[in-house]
């Protein structure tokens, strides 16, 4: 596992753990995301894709919310080690 | 600052003053969240259990690459087609059992011998009206919102977001646009309300303007009587209720197509933008109260569909009685309407009782039918109707055949919304203009759609 | 006639719609997806002989200004001054939902904590220390399962205690960075001399900070329009 290579959210995989690092966005957007949770420092799951591949769920404060690519795009993060995940 | 003369003022410069210490809403929300975790790790305690992982491993299914759509449109299917499987029975027994109250009540008329224009007023037209909406209505709509609830309950709505938001994003919708239309399966008016859960204004004006080619409440029962009448005709059984069921579960699919193109259309042109900001919360699967929640369901939809029966049936049941009963020259009134529209019905797969009973529909979609019945029997032979065969042969009088069931199904979900709903629109948006693109819109579409299936059956000799 | 007016807010998808129907019996649809309850809803309710009026805020997951319907709790909580603000929250994901009870807690004391759907947060092992919490937030605690209509009691009477003052409550007042708090105490003084104790002074500056327009804007409008500030 390449654990500190810094990634977008949106390159991440399902089953991944990930640590937020920044978030490259302003106003509301940037607004509802942090009263959700993708705050810097928050570790987030990538739970899975939709059918079509976008959005994506993530797992965030004990909730699953679910992200488009053109915002998780714009969320820097870093992988991290979670508990094992049978997929 | 000692210069401050009013509060306003005074106010307005704390707040410049403030902007210029530079802090950000990142800043103080990163903090709040921060002392939420620090409280949350004291004072709560997670044992990750396996039933914890329940919606995890039931989303990887019901929103899967391969099952999710699949799914979606089984779980659509099926509750169709029970609807149908199960409401045909009731629907007939209420028919029956109205039209036997029907005859006793003018024994009674007579009895007391009430002018005959009382009994028809009365009789003919008010207690008509209420009784078939009533009987077409309600057995349709109690197995349908049950079970709808149910899956609303358990959390499946969200899902349908989930899986169909990259569809709506390419129409340059808002993927919650999807449950605004699921509530409009139940109401459109109800629907428009719910389109506040979008928050950027463009795309909610998206879902305001095409809500209505979702079927309502007061038009399933006819999308579903008209199909089980003529296009289902020539099945029996279990097959002819699966024939129906597709037939309506196709309409619906037309409707979502009819959906995200116009959505299309209207964001390259009149509602030109970007998509904006998305965030969808998928919430737990929650195993609802099965019987509250049938209970719950079934109280609602029969108080709201008899309230509706008689707060628009009745008198539109009135009113269609007076028009087929006041004359000018030798013909009444409402054969005047239906002549002078007949040409234009007839370009469009119709006939001008249909056309007119859509008009005089505008209220409330559910009384389109009753209407039309009643200006068919108030020139036809028939007097009564008791089961739904004597229905189809109403229509056969009157020259119908599978166009004219399957113009009028298309007319249904594609014609403007329902007074109620425009002027839900109109509070809504504050906006004369987008009330009337609202209304607007859709009937140009439906004038279109049926206009060229019409001629194109037609051209090809297929009726 | 009504005594107490209670404001329940909460995020979305919390049951916050279906305790509201518990309590005052009106059918409100309910159902599992965010933003169902986009009508503000009224009812009553009685308790030991106190009459209550419930107001259902909209469902919102923060009181920023960041939709109509977060500016809309936000105002109602900060100009129509409920006597008790009851944050209903999600068991299962407290940690969430405590950031809305925080903010909630900077513009009222008179709150009350109702932790919901403790049922589903038993089924999946999660224990919750009410006991803790309460000492934590300084305010009372209730967990309870709207839809079971369990715990229904302990909450009304918690309600009461801070309706009728028998409850003093000490909210927790989140500390922001040492820079932030700095400037929070620069202005409060002058906001203090603005808004005379009617709203939240520290609330009001942090609002400031925060840069919030549309605040200010309503602020101006309530306040002016009324012209219950006087010159300083």
């Amino acid at each position: 596992m390449g654990e500190h290579k810094m990634m977008s959210l949106y390159e991440s995989r399902p089953g991944d753990h990930l640590l937020i690092k920044s978030l490259r966005l302003d106003g509301a957007m940037l607004r509802r995301l942090l009263d959700l949770g993708f705050v810097p420092g928050a570790v987030v799951k990538n739970v899975q894709r939709s059918p079509m591949g976008d959005p994506v769920a993530y797992q965030v404060s004990r909730t699953t919310v679910a992200l488009r690519k053109e915002e998780s795009s714009q969320i820097d993060c870093q992988k991290v080690k979670g508990e094992i995940n049978h997929e | 600052m000692s210069e401050i003369h009013t509060s306003k003022n005074s106010l307005e410069q704390l707040f410049q003053h403030a902007g210029e210490m530079n802090h950000s809403r990142e800043e103080i929300v990163g903090d709040i969240f921060q002392a939420s975790r620090s409280i949350s790790q004291d004072c709560v305690k997670y044992q990750e259990a396996t039933n914890d992982q329940k919606s995890e491993k039931l989303d990887k299914i019901l929103t899967s690459p391969i099952w999710g759509y699949p799914i979606m449109l089984a779980l659509l299917g099926g509750v169709i087609y029970l609807t149908i499987a199960g409401a045909n029975i009731p629907s007939s027994m209420l028919a029956s059992m109205f039209s036997y109250f029907e005859t006793y009540l003018t024994l009674g008329f007579e009895w007391i011998q009430a002018p005959e224009w009382l009994h028809g007023l009365l009789v003919l037209g008010l207690y008509r009206g209420v009784s078939w909406v009533v009987s077409v209505m309600l057995p349709p709509m109690l197995i349908f919102f049950p079970m709808f609830a149910l899956l609303e309950n358990y959390g499946y709505l969200p899902r349908v977001a989930f899986n169909m938001d990259r569809l709506f994003k390419g129409a340059g919708g808002h993927g919650k646009q999807s449950l605004t239309m699921a509530m409009g399966f139940g109401c459109n008016a109800a629907a428009i309300i719910s389109t506040r859960i979008i928050e950027s204004p463009r795309e909610r004006m998206l879902a305001i303007l095409t809500n209505n080619f979702v079927p309502c409440n007061g038009r399933w029962p006819t999308l579903i009587l008209l199909s089980s009448l003529f296009m289902a005709a020539g099945y029996t059984g279990g097959l002819q209720t699966f024939v129906t069921a597709s037939v309506v579960i196709g309409i619906v699919l037309f409707g979502i197509v009819i959906t995200l193109l116009v959505s299309y259309g209207l964001s390259k042109t009149a509602l030109k933008g970007v998509p904006t900001h998305y965030t969808l919360e998928l919430p737990p699967y929650r195993k609802p109260k099965f019987w509250d929640t049938l209970v719950r369901a079934t109280l609602d939809k029969s108080l709201y569909v008899l309230k509706r029966a008689i707060k628009v049936a009745a008198p539109a049941g009135v009113a269609t009685w007076i028009l087929a009963n006041i004359d000018i020259g030798n013909v009444s009134v409402l054969e005047h309407i239906v002549t002078f529209l007949d040409p234009f019905a007839h370009s469009l797969g119709l006939d001008g009782y249909i056309l007119m009973a859509f008009i005089l529909g505008l209220p409330a979609n559910e009384i389109v039918l009753p209407i039309l019945l009643m200006g068919y029997l108030s020139t036809g032979a028939m007097t009564e109707v008791n089961d739904l065969d004597a229905l189809k042969s109403i229509f056969l009088d009157h020259g119908w055949t599978w166009l004219t069931a399957l113009n009028m199904m298309l007319f249904s979900l594609l014609h403007y919304p329902c007074g109620t709903t425009i002027y839900t629109i109109y509070k809504e948006t504050k906006s004369v203009k987008w009330t009337l693109m609202s209304a607007l819109i859709p009937t140009i579409i439906a004038i279109a759609i049926t206009f060229i299936v019409a001629q194109i059956v037609r051209g090809l000799g297929w009726v | 006639m009504s005594d107490f007016r209670i404001a329940l807010a909460g995020n979305p998808n919390t049951g916050k719609s279906t305790l509201f129907n518990a309590l005052t019996g009106m059918n409100q649809h309910t159902g599992n997806w965010p933003g169902k309850t986009v009508i503000q809803a009224k009812g009553n309710y009685t308790f030991n002989e106190g009459n209550y009026t419930l107001i259902d805020l909209p469902g919102t997951y923060s009181l920023y200004s960041n939709s109509a319907d977060e500016e809309t709790a936000r105002d109602y909580i900060i100009f129509d001054r409920p006597d008790v603000t009851v944050v209903v929250v999600d068991a299962t994901s407290l940690e969430r939902n405590l950031n809305l009870v925080l903010q909630v807690l900077e513009m009222t004391d008179q709150a009350v904590l109702c932790i919901n759907l403790i049922d589903e947060a038993k089924k999946r092992n999660i224990r919750i220390y009410d006991d803790r919490l309460e000492k934590k937030l300084g305010i009372p605690v209730a967990s309870i399962s709207a839809r079971n209509k369990a715990g229904i009691n302990l909450l009304l009477k918690k309600i009461e205690g801070v309706a009728k003052g028998e409850i003093v409550t000490s909210p927790y007042q989140v500390k922001y960075s040492e820079q932030m708090e700095e400037d929070i105490q620069r202005l409060e003084p002058y906001v203090s001399q603005i808004v005379k104790g009617k709203y939240p002074t520290r609330w009001v500056t942090l609002k400031l900070l925060d840069g919030d327009r549309s605040f200010m804007d309503h602020l101006y409008q309530r306040v002016f329009s009324e012209g219950d500030v006087s010159h300083v």
